[in-house]
Protein backbone atom coordinates (compact mmCIF):
# COMPACT_ATOMS: atom_id res chain seq x y z
CA UNK A 1 0.00 0.00 0.00
CA UNK A 2 1.22 3.51 -0.65
CA UNK A 3 0.97 4.82 2.88
CA UNK A 4 2.21 8.28 2.01
CA UNK A 5 -1.12 8.78 0.23
CA UNK A 6 -2.88 7.78 3.43
CA UNK A 7 -0.97 10.23 5.60
CA UNK A 8 -1.28 14.01 5.63
CA UNK A 9 1.23 16.20 3.80
CA UNK A 10 1.87 17.97 7.12
CA UNK A 11 3.10 14.94 9.04
CA UNK A 12 5.08 13.75 6.04
CA UNK A 13 6.81 17.12 5.82
CA UNK A 14 7.90 17.08 9.47
CA UNK A 15 11.57 16.13 9.74
CA UNK A 16 12.47 13.48 12.32
CA UNK A 17 14.14 14.90 15.43
CA UNK A 18 17.88 15.41 15.06
CA UNK A 19 18.44 14.30 18.64
CA UNK A 20 16.60 11.06 17.99
CA UNK A 21 18.75 10.17 14.99
CA UNK A 22 21.95 10.75 16.91
CA UNK A 23 20.75 8.70 19.83
CA UNK A 24 19.93 5.70 17.77
CA UNK A 25 23.73 5.51 17.28
CA UNK A 26 24.44 6.09 20.97
CA UNK A 27 22.07 3.33 22.01
CA UNK A 28 24.01 0.82 19.92
CA UNK A 29 27.21 1.48 21.89
CA UNK A 30 28.36 0.19 25.28
CA UNK A 31 29.86 2.22 28.14
CA UNK A 32 28.91 5.61 26.78
CA UNK A 33 29.53 8.61 29.04
CA UNK A 34 26.51 10.65 28.17
CA UNK A 35 26.06 14.38 28.69
CA UNK A 36 23.02 14.40 26.55
CA UNK A 37 19.79 13.89 28.42
CA UNK A 38 17.45 16.82 28.94
CA UNK A 39 16.05 15.94 32.33
CA UNK A 40 17.16 16.28 35.95
CA UNK A 41 19.33 13.51 37.41
CA UNK A 42 17.63 14.04 40.77
CA UNK A 43 14.72 11.90 41.77
CA UNK A 44 11.41 13.56 42.56
CA UNK A 45 11.65 14.66 46.23
CA UNK A 46 10.42 11.89 48.50
CA UNK A 47 7.59 13.89 50.12
CA UNK A 48 6.23 14.59 46.64
CA UNK A 49 6.40 10.94 45.61
CA UNK A 50 4.73 10.03 48.86
CA UNK A 51 1.78 12.33 48.13
CA UNK A 52 1.31 10.46 44.84
CA UNK A 53 1.60 7.08 46.55
CA UNK A 54 -0.81 8.09 49.28
CA UNK A 55 -3.42 9.16 46.71
CA UNK A 56 -3.12 5.72 45.10
CA UNK A 57 -3.45 4.00 48.48
CA UNK A 58 -6.66 5.92 49.03
CA UNK A 59 -7.93 4.71 45.68
CA UNK A 60 -8.03 8.15 44.08
CA UNK A 61 -7.78 6.82 40.56
CA UNK A 62 -10.51 8.67 38.68
CA UNK A 63 -10.33 11.44 36.10
CA UNK A 64 -9.87 14.91 37.48
CA UNK A 65 -11.86 17.94 36.27
CA UNK A 66 -10.85 18.74 32.67
CA UNK A 67 -8.85 21.80 33.61
CA UNK A 68 -7.20 20.05 36.58
CA UNK A 69 -8.00 19.91 40.29
CA UNK A 70 -9.14 23.26 41.59
CA UNK A 71 -6.70 22.89 44.50
CA UNK A 72 -3.83 22.41 42.08
CA UNK A 73 -4.86 25.40 39.96
CA UNK A 74 -4.98 27.44 43.16
CA UNK A 75 -1.45 26.37 44.09
CA UNK A 76 -0.19 27.08 40.55
CA UNK A 77 -1.60 30.59 40.53
CA UNK A 78 -0.25 31.21 44.04
CA UNK A 79 3.15 30.05 42.83
CA UNK A 80 3.10 32.51 39.89
CA UNK A 81 2.01 35.26 42.24
CA UNK A 82 4.73 34.60 44.79
CA UNK A 83 7.56 33.91 42.33
CA UNK A 84 6.86 36.16 39.35
CA UNK A 85 4.35 38.65 40.64
CA UNK A 86 1.62 37.64 38.19
CA UNK A 87 -2.05 37.29 39.02
CA UNK A 88 -4.23 34.64 37.38
CA UNK A 89 -7.64 33.33 38.27
CA UNK A 90 -7.31 29.68 39.34
CA UNK A 91 -10.80 28.89 38.11
CA UNK A 92 -10.72 30.68 34.77
CA UNK A 93 -7.14 31.26 33.64
CA UNK A 94 -5.32 28.02 34.41
CA UNK A 95 -5.32 24.63 32.71
CA UNK A 96 -3.30 21.60 33.81
CA UNK A 97 -1.84 19.59 30.94
CA UNK A 98 0.20 16.49 30.15
CA UNK A 99 3.60 18.13 30.53
CA UNK A 100 4.49 21.52 29.15
CA UNK A 101 4.57 19.83 25.73
CA UNK A 102 0.82 19.32 25.54
CA UNK A 103 0.25 22.91 26.62
CA UNK A 104 2.53 24.09 23.79
CA UNK A 105 0.68 21.96 21.24
CA UNK A 106 -2.76 23.01 22.39
CA UNK A 107 -1.80 26.69 22.59
CA UNK A 108 -0.31 26.73 19.08
CA UNK A 109 -3.33 24.93 17.65
CA UNK A 110 -5.68 27.37 19.35
CA UNK A 111 -3.86 30.45 18.12
CA UNK A 112 -2.37 29.65 14.70
CA UNK A 113 -3.81 28.05 11.58
CA UNK A 114 -3.45 28.06 7.80
CA UNK A 115 -2.11 31.33 6.53
CA UNK A 116 -0.65 32.39 9.88
CA UNK A 117 3.03 32.77 10.61
CA UNK A 118 4.56 31.71 13.91
CA UNK A 119 7.89 33.24 14.91
CA UNK A 120 10.31 30.79 16.48
CA UNK A 121 13.68 31.90 17.88
CA UNK A 122 16.35 29.23 17.39
CA UNK A 123 18.40 27.47 18.69
CA UNK A 124 15.52 26.18 20.76
CA UNK A 125 13.66 23.07 21.86
CA UNK A 126 12.75 20.94 18.90
CA UNK A 127 8.95 20.83 19.16
CA UNK A 128 7.79 24.32 18.16
CA UNK A 129 8.43 23.99 14.44
CA UNK A 130 6.70 20.62 13.85
CA UNK A 131 3.75 21.55 16.06
CA UNK A 132 3.32 24.77 14.08
CA UNK A 133 3.38 22.79 10.84
CA UNK A 134 0.82 20.34 12.22
CA UNK A 135 -1.42 23.27 13.13
CA UNK A 136 -1.31 24.22 9.46
CA UNK A 137 0.59 27.46 10.10
CA UNK A 138 4.00 28.50 8.80
CA UNK A 139 7.03 28.55 11.08
CA UNK A 140 9.33 31.56 10.63
CA UNK A 141 12.72 31.13 12.25
CA UNK A 142 14.63 33.91 14.02
CA UNK A 143 18.27 33.03 14.57
CA UNK A 144 19.62 34.24 17.90
CA UNK A 145 23.37 34.75 18.22
CA UNK A 146 26.06 33.89 20.75
CA UNK A 147 27.28 37.51 20.72
CA UNK A 148 23.80 38.55 21.94
CA UNK A 149 23.96 35.86 24.67
CA UNK A 150 21.35 34.04 22.56
CA UNK A 151 18.74 36.62 23.56
CA UNK A 152 16.02 37.68 21.14
CA UNK A 153 16.66 41.23 19.92
CA UNK A 154 13.76 43.55 19.02
CA UNK A 155 15.26 44.48 15.63
CA UNK A 156 15.56 40.79 14.71
CA UNK A 157 11.94 40.31 15.68
CA UNK A 158 10.77 43.38 13.77
CA UNK A 159 12.59 42.19 10.66
CA UNK A 160 10.63 38.93 10.51
CA UNK A 161 7.16 40.32 11.15
CA UNK A 162 4.73 40.34 8.21
CA UNK A 163 1.01 40.96 7.96
CA UNK A 164 0.52 37.24 8.53
CA UNK A 165 2.49 37.05 11.77
CA UNK A 166 0.24 35.86 14.56
CA UNK A 167 2.28 34.37 17.35
CA UNK A 168 5.76 34.66 18.85
CA UNK A 169 7.25 31.71 20.71
CA UNK A 170 9.48 32.90 23.55
CA UNK A 171 11.53 29.95 24.84
CA UNK A 172 13.43 31.34 27.86
CA UNK A 173 15.33 30.23 29.93
CA UNK A 174 16.49 28.48 26.81
CA UNK A 175 17.19 24.89 25.94
CA UNK A 176 19.85 24.34 24.47
CA UNK A 177 21.78 27.60 24.95
CA UNK A 178 21.11 28.37 28.61
CA UNK A 179 20.29 31.95 27.55
CA UNK A 180 17.75 34.00 29.51
CA UNK A 181 15.80 37.21 28.89
CA UNK A 182 16.03 39.97 31.49
CA UNK A 183 13.38 42.58 32.15
CA UNK A 184 14.91 45.19 29.82
CA UNK A 185 15.15 42.62 26.98
CA UNK A 186 11.52 41.67 27.51
CA UNK A 187 10.35 45.27 27.59
CA UNK A 188 11.93 45.87 24.18
CA UNK A 189 10.32 42.72 22.78
CA UNK A 190 6.96 43.60 24.36
CA UNK A 191 6.96 46.97 22.61
CA UNK A 192 7.29 45.28 19.21
CA UNK A 193 4.70 42.64 20.09
CA UNK A 194 2.17 45.30 21.12
CA UNK A 195 2.90 47.47 18.10
CA UNK A 196 2.10 44.58 15.74
CA UNK A 197 -0.73 43.17 17.85
CA UNK A 198 0.88 39.72 18.26
CA UNK A 199 0.32 37.00 20.84
CA UNK A 200 3.19 35.40 22.77
CA UNK A 201 3.62 31.81 23.86
CA UNK A 202 6.14 32.07 26.69
CA UNK A 203 7.64 28.66 27.43
CA UNK A 204 8.96 29.07 30.98
CA UNK A 205 9.60 25.42 31.83
CA UNK A 206 13.11 26.26 33.17
CA UNK A 207 11.95 29.37 35.06
CA UNK A 208 13.19 28.10 38.43
CA UNK A 209 16.65 27.32 37.12
CA UNK A 210 18.40 30.65 36.70
CA UNK A 211 21.81 31.59 38.08
CA UNK A 212 24.12 34.51 38.84
CA UNK A 213 21.42 35.96 41.05
CA UNK A 214 19.18 36.63 38.07
CA UNK A 215 15.55 35.81 38.80
CA UNK A 216 13.34 34.73 35.94
CA UNK A 217 11.03 37.43 34.62
CA UNK A 218 7.89 36.45 32.72
CA UNK A 219 7.00 38.60 29.72
CA UNK A 220 3.40 38.44 30.97
CA UNK A 221 4.46 40.70 33.84
CA UNK A 222 5.50 43.51 31.47
CA UNK A 223 2.94 46.27 31.14
CA UNK A 224 0.14 45.36 28.72
CA UNK A 225 1.47 41.83 28.11
CA UNK A 226 -0.71 39.82 30.52
CA UNK A 227 -3.58 40.00 28.01
CA UNK A 228 -1.48 38.81 25.07
CA UNK A 229 0.61 36.04 26.64
CA UNK A 230 0.07 32.35 27.16
CA UNK A 231 2.51 31.22 29.85
CA UNK A 232 3.59 27.58 29.71
CA UNK A 233 5.27 25.91 32.65
CA UNK A 234 5.33 22.56 34.43
CA UNK A 235 6.82 20.36 37.09
CA UNK A 236 9.38 18.36 35.10
CA UNK A 237 12.46 20.53 35.45
CA UNK A 238 11.87 22.50 38.65
CA UNK A 239 10.72 19.56 40.79
CA UNK A 240 12.48 16.75 38.87
CA UNK A 241 9.11 15.29 37.86
CA UNK A 242 9.61 14.51 34.16
CA UNK A 243 8.03 11.07 34.26
CA UNK A 244 4.88 12.33 35.98
CA UNK A 245 3.98 14.22 32.80
CA UNK A 246 2.47 17.35 34.25
CA UNK A 247 2.50 20.92 33.03
CA UNK A 248 0.16 23.86 32.74
CA UNK A 249 -0.82 26.95 30.82
CA UNK A 250 -1.83 30.31 32.25
CA UNK A 251 -3.69 32.60 29.89
CA UNK A 252 -6.38 35.27 29.73
CA UNK A 253 -9.83 33.79 30.38
CA UNK A 254 -11.00 33.90 26.74
CA UNK A 255 -7.95 31.96 25.60
CA UNK A 256 -7.78 29.59 28.58
CA UNK A 257 -11.39 28.56 27.84
CA UNK A 258 -10.36 27.49 24.34
CA UNK A 259 -7.27 25.68 25.64
CA UNK A 260 -9.51 23.74 28.01
CA UNK A 261 -11.92 22.96 25.17
CA UNK A 262 -9.19 21.41 23.00
CA UNK A 263 -7.48 19.76 25.99
CA UNK A 264 -10.70 18.08 27.11
CA UNK A 265 -11.36 16.60 23.68
CA UNK A 266 -7.84 15.32 23.06
CA UNK A 267 -6.65 14.41 26.56
CA UNK A 268 -9.66 14.57 28.91
CA UNK A 269 -7.59 15.37 31.97
CA UNK A 270 -3.94 15.26 33.06
CA UNK A 271 -2.77 12.27 35.17
CA UNK A 272 -4.56 12.16 38.53
CA UNK A 273 -1.72 10.77 40.66
CA UNK A 274 0.66 13.37 39.26
CA UNK A 275 -1.77 16.15 40.17
CA UNK A 276 -1.86 15.05 43.81
CA UNK A 277 1.93 14.94 43.88
CA UNK A 278 2.15 18.38 42.23
CA UNK A 279 -0.05 19.96 44.92
CA UNK A 280 2.45 18.74 47.52
CA UNK A 281 5.38 19.97 45.40
CA UNK A 282 3.96 23.49 45.15
CA UNK A 283 3.05 23.63 48.83
CA UNK A 284 6.25 22.28 50.35
CA UNK A 285 8.85 22.06 47.59
CA UNK A 286 10.55 25.46 47.53
CA UNK A 287 13.57 24.19 49.43
CA UNK A 288 13.92 21.19 47.11
CA UNK A 289 14.17 23.56 44.17
CA UNK A 290 16.79 25.62 45.93
CA UNK A 291 18.90 22.59 46.76
CA UNK A 292 18.82 21.33 43.19
CA UNK A 293 19.49 24.79 41.78
CA UNK A 294 22.59 25.17 43.99
CA UNK A 295 23.88 21.83 42.81
CA UNK A 296 23.26 22.67 39.13
CA UNK A 297 24.95 26.02 39.65
CA UNK A 298 28.11 24.41 40.99
CA UNK A 299 28.20 21.99 38.07
CA UNK A 300 27.55 24.83 35.63
CA UNK A 301 30.57 26.76 36.87
CA UNK A 302 32.70 23.65 36.79
CA UNK A 303 31.72 22.71 33.23
CA UNK A 304 31.95 26.23 31.79
CA UNK A 305 35.32 26.75 33.50
CA UNK A 306 36.64 23.41 32.24
CA UNK A 307 35.46 24.01 28.67
CA UNK A 308 36.96 27.48 28.51
CA UNK A 309 40.21 26.14 29.93
CA UNK A 310 40.49 23.55 27.18
CA UNK A 311 39.89 26.21 24.55
CA UNK A 312 36.22 25.65 23.71
CA UNK A 313 34.66 29.09 23.91
CA UNK A 314 31.55 28.77 25.97
CA UNK A 315 28.88 31.37 26.40
CA UNK A 316 28.15 31.48 30.14
CA UNK A 317 24.68 30.02 30.48
CA UNK A 318 22.40 31.77 32.96
CA UNK A 319 19.52 29.34 32.97
CA UNK A 320 18.37 25.73 32.49
CA UNK A 321 21.05 22.99 32.80
CA UNK A 322 22.86 23.14 29.49
CA UNK A 323 26.09 24.59 28.12
CA UNK A 324 26.35 25.39 24.45
CA UNK A 325 30.04 25.61 23.60
CA UNK A 326 31.21 26.75 20.18
CA UNK A 327 33.21 24.09 18.33
CA UNK A 328 33.93 26.10 15.18
CA UNK A 329 37.64 26.29 16.11
CA UNK A 330 37.93 22.54 15.42
CA UNK A 331 36.84 22.99 11.82
CA UNK A 332 34.26 20.23 12.26
CA UNK A 333 30.50 20.49 11.85
CA UNK A 334 28.55 19.89 15.06
CA UNK A 335 27.42 16.50 13.88
CA UNK A 336 30.96 15.49 12.87
CA UNK A 337 32.28 16.71 16.22
CA UNK A 338 29.71 14.69 18.17
CA UNK A 339 30.12 11.58 16.04
CA UNK A 340 33.91 11.61 16.31
CA UNK A 341 33.82 12.35 20.05
CA UNK A 342 31.44 9.45 20.49
CA UNK A 343 33.58 7.08 18.43
CA UNK A 344 36.89 8.13 19.90
CA UNK A 345 36.02 8.73 23.57
CA UNK A 346 32.51 7.32 23.96
CA UNK A 347 31.25 10.67 25.18
CA UNK A 348 27.81 11.65 23.90
CA UNK A 349 26.83 15.29 23.37
CA UNK A 350 24.03 16.58 21.16
CA UNK A 351 24.91 18.41 17.92
CA UNK A 352 23.75 22.02 18.08
CA UNK A 353 22.27 21.63 14.62
CA UNK A 354 19.52 19.46 16.14
CA UNK A 355 18.07 22.69 17.60
CA UNK A 356 17.88 24.55 14.31
CA UNK A 357 20.34 25.62 11.63
CA UNK A 358 21.66 28.41 13.81
CA UNK A 359 22.89 25.76 16.25
CA UNK A 360 25.45 24.65 13.68
CA UNK A 361 28.96 25.13 15.05
CA UNK A 362 27.81 24.41 18.62
CA UNK A 363 27.14 21.35 20.76
CA UNK A 364 24.74 20.94 23.67
CA UNK A 365 26.14 19.57 26.84
CA UNK A 366 23.81 18.80 29.73
CA UNK A 367 25.24 19.19 33.22
CA UNK A 368 22.41 17.28 34.77
CA UNK A 369 24.95 14.69 35.93
CA UNK A 370 27.05 14.09 39.05
CA UNK A 371 30.30 16.02 39.42
CA UNK A 372 32.17 12.74 39.25
CA UNK A 373 30.57 11.94 35.90
CA UNK A 374 31.19 15.48 34.63
CA UNK A 375 34.84 15.40 35.74
CA UNK A 376 35.47 12.23 33.77
CA UNK A 377 33.65 13.59 30.72
CA UNK A 378 35.67 16.83 30.80
CA UNK A 379 38.94 14.84 30.86
CA UNK A 380 37.83 12.85 27.84
CA UNK A 381 36.72 15.92 25.88
CA UNK A 382 40.06 17.54 26.63
CA UNK A 383 41.89 14.44 25.35
CA UNK A 384 39.71 14.46 22.24
CA UNK A 385 40.55 18.10 21.49
CA UNK A 386 44.22 17.31 21.90
CA UNK A 387 43.87 14.46 19.43
CA UNK A 388 42.24 16.81 16.92
CA UNK A 389 45.02 19.30 17.41
CA UNK A 390 47.77 16.69 16.99
CA UNK A 391 46.01 15.55 13.84
CA UNK A 392 45.98 19.02 12.31
CA UNK A 393 49.60 19.65 13.36
CA UNK A 394 50.88 16.39 12.19
CA UNK B 1 27.89 23.81 56.00
CA UNK B 2 31.06 25.17 54.42
CA UNK B 3 30.80 24.25 50.73
CA UNK B 4 34.54 23.70 50.36
CA UNK B 5 34.59 21.20 53.21
CA UNK B 6 31.53 19.46 51.85
CA UNK B 7 33.17 19.03 48.44
CA UNK B 8 36.46 17.83 49.93
CA UNK B 9 34.69 15.38 52.19
CA UNK B 10 32.92 14.00 49.13
CA UNK B 11 36.07 13.81 47.04
CA UNK B 12 39.43 14.93 48.39
CA UNK B 13 40.98 14.27 44.97
CA UNK B 14 39.44 17.44 43.50
CA UNK B 15 42.23 19.75 42.41
CA UNK B 16 42.28 23.30 43.72
CA UNK B 17 41.59 24.47 40.13
CA UNK B 18 38.44 22.33 39.99
CA UNK B 19 37.30 23.50 43.41
CA UNK B 20 37.90 27.10 42.40
CA UNK B 21 35.66 26.68 39.35
CA UNK B 22 32.90 24.94 41.28
CA UNK B 23 32.86 27.51 44.06
CA UNK B 24 33.48 30.53 41.84
CA UNK B 25 36.46 31.65 43.91
CA UNK B 26 40.07 32.40 42.91
CA UNK B 27 42.33 29.38 43.11
CA UNK B 28 44.69 31.16 45.51
CA UNK B 29 41.81 31.73 47.91
CA UNK B 30 40.94 28.01 47.81
CA UNK B 31 44.58 27.08 48.46
CA UNK B 32 44.78 29.47 51.40
CA UNK B 33 41.49 28.22 52.80
CA UNK B 34 42.62 24.60 52.64
CA UNK B 35 45.97 25.48 54.24
CA UNK B 36 44.10 27.18 57.07
CA UNK B 37 41.82 24.19 57.60
CA UNK B 38 44.88 21.94 57.67
CA UNK B 39 46.83 24.05 60.13
CA UNK B 40 43.90 24.62 62.46
CA UNK B 41 43.14 20.89 62.51
CA UNK B 42 39.74 21.06 60.84
CA UNK B 43 41.16 18.91 58.05
CA UNK B 44 43.14 16.06 59.59
CA UNK B 45 44.00 14.05 56.51
CA UNK B 46 42.90 12.74 53.13
CA UNK B 47 41.91 9.13 52.50
CA UNK B 48 40.48 7.00 49.75
CA UNK B 49 37.15 5.31 50.42
CA UNK B 50 38.13 1.66 49.99
CA UNK B 51 35.68 -1.19 49.78
CA UNK B 52 37.78 -3.68 51.76
CA UNK B 53 35.28 -6.42 50.96
CA UNK B 54 36.68 -6.38 47.45
CA UNK B 55 40.29 -6.70 48.60
CA UNK B 56 41.54 -10.27 49.24
CA UNK B 57 43.04 -10.94 52.68
CA UNK B 58 42.16 -7.48 53.91
CA UNK B 59 41.26 -8.80 57.35
CA UNK B 60 38.18 -8.38 59.53
CA UNK B 61 36.48 -5.47 61.21
CA UNK B 62 34.57 -5.33 64.47
CA UNK B 63 32.52 -2.72 66.27
CA UNK B 64 33.12 -2.90 70.01
CA UNK B 65 30.86 -1.36 72.60
CA UNK B 66 32.56 -0.50 75.87
CA UNK B 67 31.04 0.34 79.21
CA UNK B 68 33.49 2.47 81.10
CA UNK B 69 33.70 3.82 84.64
CA UNK B 70 34.22 7.56 84.20
CA UNK B 71 37.07 9.10 86.17
CA UNK B 72 36.75 12.02 88.46
CA UNK B 73 37.05 15.30 86.52
CA UNK B 74 38.39 13.57 83.41
CA UNK B 75 35.20 11.69 82.53
CA UNK B 76 35.85 9.38 79.59
CA UNK B 77 38.64 11.36 77.91
CA UNK B 78 41.56 9.73 79.65
CA UNK B 79 40.59 6.19 78.83
CA UNK B 80 39.50 7.12 75.28
CA UNK B 81 42.90 8.66 74.63
CA UNK B 82 44.64 5.55 75.91
CA UNK B 83 42.51 3.36 73.66
CA UNK B 84 43.11 5.36 70.49
CA UNK B 85 46.84 4.68 70.74
CA UNK B 86 46.33 1.01 69.84
CA UNK B 87 47.10 0.60 66.16
CA UNK B 88 44.25 -1.95 65.85
CA UNK B 89 41.74 0.78 66.70
CA UNK B 90 40.43 2.68 63.67
CA UNK B 91 37.97 4.96 65.39
CA UNK B 92 36.72 5.85 68.86
CA UNK B 93 33.45 7.61 69.68
CA UNK B 94 31.82 8.62 72.95
CA UNK B 95 28.17 7.66 72.75
CA UNK B 96 24.93 8.51 74.47
CA UNK B 97 22.84 5.46 75.34
CA UNK B 98 23.37 2.02 76.81
CA UNK B 99 27.15 1.99 76.49
CA UNK B 100 29.87 4.65 76.57
CA UNK B 101 32.55 4.15 73.93
CA UNK B 102 32.18 2.69 70.47
CA UNK B 103 35.31 1.47 68.68
CA UNK B 104 35.96 0.13 65.25
CA UNK B 105 38.81 -2.31 65.32
CA UNK B 106 40.66 -3.94 62.48
CA UNK B 107 42.54 -7.25 62.60
CA UNK B 108 43.83 -9.98 60.35
CA UNK B 109 41.56 -12.66 61.79
CA UNK B 110 38.62 -13.00 64.20
CA UNK B 111 41.03 -14.63 66.64
CA UNK B 112 43.36 -11.65 66.52
CA UNK B 113 40.54 -9.25 67.36
CA UNK B 114 39.21 -11.55 70.10
CA UNK B 115 42.62 -11.71 71.64
CA UNK B 116 43.01 -7.90 71.43
CA UNK B 117 39.67 -7.44 73.21
CA UNK B 118 40.35 -9.98 75.90
CA UNK B 119 43.98 -9.22 76.62
CA UNK B 120 44.18 -5.50 76.01
CA UNK B 121 40.84 -3.76 76.16
CA UNK B 122 38.94 -5.74 78.77
CA UNK B 123 42.02 -5.75 80.95
CA UNK B 124 42.29 -1.97 81.07
CA UNK B 125 41.46 -0.19 84.29
CA UNK B 126 38.02 1.34 84.19
CA UNK B 127 36.56 -0.94 81.49
CA UNK B 128 33.42 -2.49 82.94
CA UNK B 129 32.30 -4.62 80.01
CA UNK B 130 32.77 -5.16 76.28
CA UNK B 131 30.48 -6.36 73.47
CA UNK B 132 32.10 -7.25 70.18
CA UNK B 133 30.18 -7.24 66.87
CA UNK B 134 31.98 -8.58 63.80
CA UNK B 135 31.20 -6.85 60.55
CA UNK B 136 29.85 -9.12 57.80
CA UNK B 137 29.34 -6.85 54.83
CA UNK B 138 29.76 -3.18 53.97
CA UNK B 139 26.98 -1.35 52.12
CA UNK B 140 27.99 2.27 52.57
CA UNK B 141 31.18 3.90 53.82
CA UNK B 142 31.74 7.61 54.54
CA UNK B 143 28.66 8.60 52.56
CA UNK B 144 29.71 6.51 49.57
CA UNK B 145 27.54 3.60 48.47
CA UNK B 146 29.52 0.40 48.08
CA UNK B 147 26.66 -1.32 46.32
CA UNK B 148 27.00 -1.47 42.53
CA UNK B 149 26.16 1.90 41.04
CA UNK B 150 22.61 2.05 39.74
CA UNK B 151 22.43 2.46 35.98
CA UNK B 152 21.27 5.87 34.78
CA UNK B 153 17.64 5.10 34.12
CA UNK B 154 17.01 8.17 31.99
CA UNK B 155 15.97 7.61 28.41
CA UNK B 156 16.87 9.80 25.51
CA UNK B 157 13.64 11.39 24.36
CA UNK B 158 12.98 13.48 21.23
Amino acid sequence: MNYSEKLTPSILSVKPSGIRRFFDIVNEMDHVISLSVGEPDFQTPWHVRQAGISSLEQGKTWYTPNRGFRELCQEITKFYQRKYNLTYSPTEECVVTVGGSEAIDVAIRCMASRGDEVLIPQPSFVCYEPLTVMAGATPVIIETRAEDAFRLKPEQLEEKITERTKLLILPYPNNPTGGIMERADLEAIAAVVKKHDLMVLSDEIYSELTYEGKQHVSIASIDGMHERTVVINGFSKSYAMTGWRLGYALAPKEIAEMLVKLHQFCIMSAPTTAQYAAIEALRNGDSDIEEMRNEYDMRRRFVVGSLNKMGLTCFKPEGAFYCFPCIKSTGLSSEEFCTRLLQSKHVALVPGSAFGESGEGYVRLSYSYSIKHLTRAMELIRDFLKELQDESNG
Amino acid sequence: MDKLLRLLSENSAFTTAQLAMMLDEPEDYIKAQIAEYESSGVIRGYQAVVNWDEVPDSGVMAMIELKVAPQLQKGFDDIAEKILDYKEVESVYLMAGSYDLLLTVKGRTIQEISSFVAKRLAAMNGILSTATHFMLKRYKENGVSLVDVKKDGREMVI
